[in-house]
């Protein structure tokens, strides 16, 4: 019987090494895995590169990641927010790398690397201080850039409810990089708000089929972003 | 010299998108035009988190944090709107899907090169998020400032000195005093508000202008 059901965070990231690859999902809290996040800086993996779309905000979730000094790299598009006051400190003080890449970008690397692209041309950055040094090709006209896939060793994602073969549904805009995280990772760890048995996900509606999952964990009252602020 | 609040900015943009366009409303300024498209019209608001067809921020205690735009604030589903990840979004900027994107900026040149993400302070740290792709992705970018800078500057240039976002990508610039279409080099000005003039505007823009 398959069954991708962890009985704990801990569990599910037991594995994790030092000097890991983590693609952390979510866009600023939405669709953060907090309390991935959280048994991520129990479990002690350190030495990290962490690529989500921000640096972290508050004090919580990756911010807390980043302040246990776990992260040697961050590879993202928009570190600089209202309250990243922990990634600012930092990255002022020559404490972290950073990698900045055009969102969109990101995103396609992201997916390049879960459907198997060696590289791919883009027009996004084209001319900019972010395409400096990078291969570029005129195609039927117009400029792009010769961008490389992202892959990483593991994903801790959020999706609102998984089966135990790993299909997963999301809620709202907390889907944002889940779908193709849980692509591009070697394993990929799921916090759900509801485990379900197999059948109960309309088939119709599965939007990141198991297949590119590994390991799931039901989180059923996960933090929220309100909570965090109070 | 009079000028345009930023919702009146923000009302003339409105005026220029039309009935069924797909529109994406950059952080800060931009998001000012939703407030302005009239209930009849139906245009379908972008945010590039992952969401086609929200609608205005919530009752206050109504907010739902897996629900934001890229602005990471609380907005509102509106019958039709769809969901979709991160990757799919980006393919409707760079894939042209999108009629108009509306930014904000620090400097547009006369050939539409536009800058607004970095300062170039050395001690600024950088965040572009998806201001490049949207420069280069939508049909049509127009640009949402005032005209001059805080120490009297004109932000239209001959050319950009901040760090570009994207490379001839603007097509009309709309500022506090005026409208400026870009189309191969040439400023024109389309519309003057308030008492500005077009020698007072050349004298402020220092750009060869023509006047509609």
């Amino acid at each position: 019987m398959i069954n991708k059901i962890a009985s704990s965070t801990a569990q599910a990231l037991a594995g994790v090494p030092d000097g890991a690859t983590v693609m952390i999902g979510g866009f600023g809290p939405a669709g953060q895995p907090m309390e991935l996040i959280d048994a991520l800086i129990e479990q002690g993996a350190k030495d990290l590169v962490v690529i989500n779309n921000n640096a972290g905000n508050g004090t919580f979730g990756l911010a807390a990641l980043l302040a246990a000094g776990r992260v040697r790299k961050v590879i993202c598009s928009f570190p600089r927010q209202a309250d990243s006051q922990v990634f600012d400190g930092l990255y002022l003080a020559g404490k972290i790398e950073l990698e900045l890449v055009p969102q969109g970008n990101l995103a396609e690397r992201i997916r390049a690397a879960g459907a198997g692209i060696g590289a791919f041309f883009t027009p996004t950055a084209y001319g900019t201080p972010l395409a400096e040094g990078k291969e570029t090709r005129e195609i039927d006209g117009r400029h792009y850039v010769l961008e490389y896939p992202l892959h990483a060793d593991y994903a801790l994602i959020k999706a609102d409810r998984g089966d135990r073969w790993g299909n997963l549904t999301y809620r709202k805009t907390a889907r944002n990089f889940g779908p193709i995280m849980a692509s591009a990772a070697k394993t990929t760890v799921v916090q759900v708000r509801e485990v379900v048995e197999l059948g109960q996900l309309d088939p119709e509606n599965v939007v990141t089929p198991g297949i590119f999952v590994q390991h799931v964990v039901e989180i059923s009252n996960p933090r929220a972003y309100r909570q965090e602020h109070k | 010299m009079s000028r345009l609040s930023r919702d009146q900015i923000a009302a003339r943009v409105a005026r220029d998108i039309p009935q069924g366009a797909y529109v994406n409303l950059g952080i800060g300024l931009p998001t000012l035009v939703a407030n302005h498209i009239p209930a009849s019209q139906e245009v379908i608001l972008h945010t590039e988190n992952g969401m086609l067809g929200f609608g205005p921020a919530p009752a206050k205690g109504d907010e739902d944090f897996d629900l934001i735009n890229a602005g990471k604030q609380p907005v509102t589903e509106l019958p039709g709107c769809a969901y979709f990840h991160h990757a799919d979004s980006f393919a409707m900027m760079r894939g042209g899907h999108l009629d108009v994107c509306v930014l904000g900026a620090f400097q547009v040149s006369r050939h539409g090169d536009l800058a607004n993400w970095h300062t170039g302070g050395a001690d600024a740290i950088p965040a572009v998020g998806g201001a490049m792709d949207l420069a280069i992705g939508a049909k049509d970018v127009y640009i949402m400032m005032d005209l001059l800078t805080k120490d009297g500057q004109s932000k239209l240039v001959q050319a950009c000195t901040y760090p570009l976002t994207g490379i001839r990508c603007v097509s009309r610039v709309y500022t506090d005093m005026a409208v400026f279409d870009l189309k191969n080099g040439e400023v024109t000005v389309v519309e003057m508000f308030g008492d500005a003039t077009p020698g007072a505007l050349r004298d402020l823009v220092k750009l060869p202008l023509k006047f509609n």
